[in-house]
């Protein structure tokens, strides 16, 4: 049965690391829904979080051919029940004086921010799950997206669980 | 001492215990052949004819040594040339280091003259690769190239080095050789479990690949089968890993495998997997593959488990280390009727041979058996992708391990002369390439190479004047359609070789050339081909001639490898034989 899941990656910070990742997912087949990376606490490593779907055979799959890799330090699912999953988006509307109350208070209910604001648009930071994301995204859509840009899915674990196992002598 | 990258590189390369690499010079490597060409006391090049050529002798070379092979190439063309030789070590496991130049760093991303991104190129079909951005880091990169090349499951890695750094300067002291690290060690309790499986089976199968050859775990398994009485299967690259005499081998299975290893293992309740990777055209339609049995599974690459076919236990592991842990813990016990099984498919499959391949009219298992007389246990033999390859695997009587070489997961036509080159480098024996007319056309350049190097290869051409594996496809599956199957070529391979300076034969005539065939259509073929007694006279004098040797042997387009499992097909599908050919 096809199933999202969200796997951390912990990868040598070098040219090349993140087309190796990605183009094992290519290759093989594999689906990248989202993908995300940035240097971490220690700059010798990056960390990909890649958001991805298939069914269980398919994950193990992906774990194993990611482990191969020679750049890849540590490879793990991150447990939805066991992680914080956080998103981030931009999105540009219309800033229409007849729907502007509406998209302020959607704003409201929904914690997130106005970011910019002209004459004809206006640009809100969400942040959170995908899901409350999507549901923004929903509310607001026939306002006019005039544009937008997501970050795609990044999550760490709840508690002393750590990716990086030299973390945890810490 | 100081010394610039490209000499840093030689050194590194003698270092790990490189004596022979494989190549073609070109401007981005000048200055590595200007090193190369002071440490030649230590160092052997060999010059071929074209790059493709020289990475499938450094292949060959890694397939009968068990050594690295390394090839150098220059940048640009050089490099790209590479790629399918790449890709085949990629494909069958095989430790390959390959060194291309490259321009110097401050023209790269210019689209500089003869430059690529051949590490982009060769990302998905490499263990891994590097571009060395400077000299500090060279003699270590190709010590890790070396290290991943052998470790764990093999397979091929690229070193790319662009010019300044090979012009640069830096210390250089020598190193270790490379350590290779072997895959994990199997947990005891899985061992017992597969212990235990094999006790509860009926009808165990033992089903090798390459893996068991790499891992050098060939008595591991014949004990292994001796003890559990069971027959024992293999894939097309496991062929060498076990001796076709050991009465328990029953030889490759899957698409064109032998009928009783095919139907052997079909019929098994418990399939026991070593090295091998459940390739399509060993399992055929993988939802009807072995449905009567379980499968245990071992496998250095733990990424291979449970890829292609769900097994029931999985063993990531040292394949050596775990047969022989696992011969300890399990019950001997003779099973008489599940061999006399075997034994009673055995047999159909001789009455099979018969129809194929009567006494007395030259044939391919005819001519494969023939030149057997001559070879020894450790003659190297090579093929290249085709009939004739699939003929070899079904008919050579392989005795030791490493002796077969040929391209199996890629299926690279052209692979053979060069492979052939690098063998008999590697072993100093006399090497034997059986090839057809139309892989032989891919890469016959490389004639030149065995020729300079009076490299000790019989060539054996089986020409049958088609395409004959594609052309046996559309003559089973889509009405004779002889799409481009049909070469209609009117060339001479004696006259070729002797162009070249060596020796060649011939068996029968050129149809269409010198006998009144239509070799459009085959029609009259049979005329053309020589006699049983013909045949045997060529066999031995080629086997005299001390360097490269041609023979030359026309065989009939309508010879059929057989059996065939059809592509996505089982077992019940199997094609013992062609009506009305």
């Amino acid at each position: 049965m096809e199933k999202k899941f969200v796997i951390a990656i912990l990868v040598e910070n070098q040219p090349s690391v993140l087309t190796r990742v990605s183009g094992m997912f290519t290759r093989r087949a594999f689906n990248i829904d989202t993908l995300t990376v940035g240097e971490t606490e220690d700059p010798r490593y990056s960390r990909i979080t890649i958001f991805a779907s298939g069914d269980d055979s398919t994950r193990k799959q992906v774990m194993k051919q990611l482990k191969k890799l020679y750049n890849v330090k540590e490879v793990k699912v991150m447990e939805r029940d066991k992680s914080v999953y956080r998103e981030l988006a931009l999105i540009k509307l219309k800033n229409d004086p007849q729907t502007r109350q509406e998209v302020l208070s959607a704003c409201d209910i929904f914690r997130s921010k106005i970011v910019d604001f002209s004459p004809n648009t206006l640009c809100v930071e969400i942040t959170g799950e995908t899901s409350k994301i999507e549901a923004f995204i929903a509310l607001v859509k026939h306002v006019g997206i005039l544009e937008m840009c997501r970050t795609g899915v990044v999550a760490l674990e709840r508690g002393c669980n750590y990716l990086n196992s030299d973390s945890c002598d810490k | 001492m100081k010394l610039t990258g490209a000499e840093i590189v030689v050194e590194t390369l003698i270092e790990q215990g490189t004596d022979v690499v494989f190549g073609y010079p070109g401007g981005q490597v000048i200055h590595l052949y200007d090193a190369l060409y002071t440490r030649s006391d230590r160092i052997k090049h060999v010059l071929t004819a074209h790059e493709q050529g020289a990475s499938h002798a450094a292949d060959g070379y890694a397939r009968t040594s068990g050594k690295v092979g390394v090839v150098i190439a220059t940048s640009g063309p050089g490099a790209t040339n590479l790629v399918t030789g790449i890709a085949t070590a990629h494909l069958d496991s095989i430790p390959l280091v390959a060194i291309t130049g490259n321009v110097p760093n401050s023209l790269i991303g210019r689209d500089s003259f003869q430059e690529v991104d051949i590490t982009g190129i060769t990302l998905p079909i490499t263990k891994h690769n590097f571009f060395v951005k400077s000299v500090d880091q060279l003699a270590d990169t190709i010590r890790e190239a070396f290290a991943i090349a052998k470790s764990g499951r093999p397979g091929p890695v690229l070193v790319d080095v662009p010019k300044d750094v090979q012009v640069a300067a830096y210390e250089y002291a020598v190193g270790q050789i490379a350590e290779k690290t072997l895959p994990r060690k199997a947990k005891d309790e899985k061992l017992q479990k597969a212990a235990a499986m094999i006790a509860a089976s009926e009808k165990p199968y033992i089903y090798f690949g390459g893996g068991v050859v790499t891992a050098g775990a060939s008595e591991e398994i014949m004990a292994l089968a001796d003890a559990i009485d069971c027959p024992i299967g293999c894939t097309m690259m496991g062929l060498s890993g076990v001796p076709d005499n050991n009465p328990r081998f029953l030889g490759m299975e899957g698409m064109h495998g032998h009928y009783a290893s095919s139907v052997g293992q079909d019929e098994a309740d418990l399939i026991i997997t070593v090295g091998a990777r459940f390739s399509d055209r060993g399992t055929g339609n993988v939802a009807k593959y072995a449905r009567r049995a379980k499968i245990v599974h071992l496998d250095a690459d733990g990424a291979e488990l449970n890829k292609n076919v769900t097994a029931a236990l999985s063993i990531e592991c040292d394949i050596k280390d775990a047969l022989s842990r696992l011969l300890a813990m399990v019950e001997k016990k003779q099973r008489p009727e599940w061999m006399a099984r075997i034994a009673e498919l055995k047999a159909e499959e001789e009455k099979q041979l018969k129809e194929i391949a009567p006494e007395n009219k030259l044939t391919p298992y005819a001519l494969i058996r023939e030149v057997s007389k001559y070879t020894n246990p450790d003659t190297p033999i090579v093929t290249d992708v085709g009939q004739h390859q699939m003929w070899v695997a079904q008919y050579y009587p392989f005795a030791n391990p490493r002796t077969f070489v040929s391209s199996g997961g890629l299926g690279t036509m052209g692979f053979g002369l060069g492979a052939a080159i690098g063998s008999a480098m590697a072993t100093g024996k006399k090497t034997v390439l059986f090839t057809g007319d139309g892989s032989f056309g891919m890469n016959l350049n490389e004639l030149a190479t065995a020729v300079s190097n009076q490299v000790p290869v019989v060539i054996v051409v089986l020409n049958n004047g088609v395409l004959g594996m594609v052309r046996q496809w559309q003559t089973l599956f889509f009405n004779k359609h002889y799409s481009n199957t049909i070469l209609q070529r009117k060339t001479d391979f004696v006259k070729l070789a002797e162009a070249f300076g060596l020796p060649a034969f011939r068996i029968g005539s050129i149809p269409g050339i010198t006998c009144p065939s239509e070799c459009g259509a085959c029609l009259n073929m049979e005329n053309c081909i020589g006699t049983v007694d013909e045949m045997k006279e060529v066999i031995r004098k080629a086997f005299e001639v001390d360097g490269p040797v041609l023979v030359d042997c026309t065989i009939n387009c309508d010879e059929f490898v057989l059996p065939m499992l059809p592509p996505g097909g089982c077992i019940e599908d199997i094609i013992v034989k062609v009506e009305g050919e």
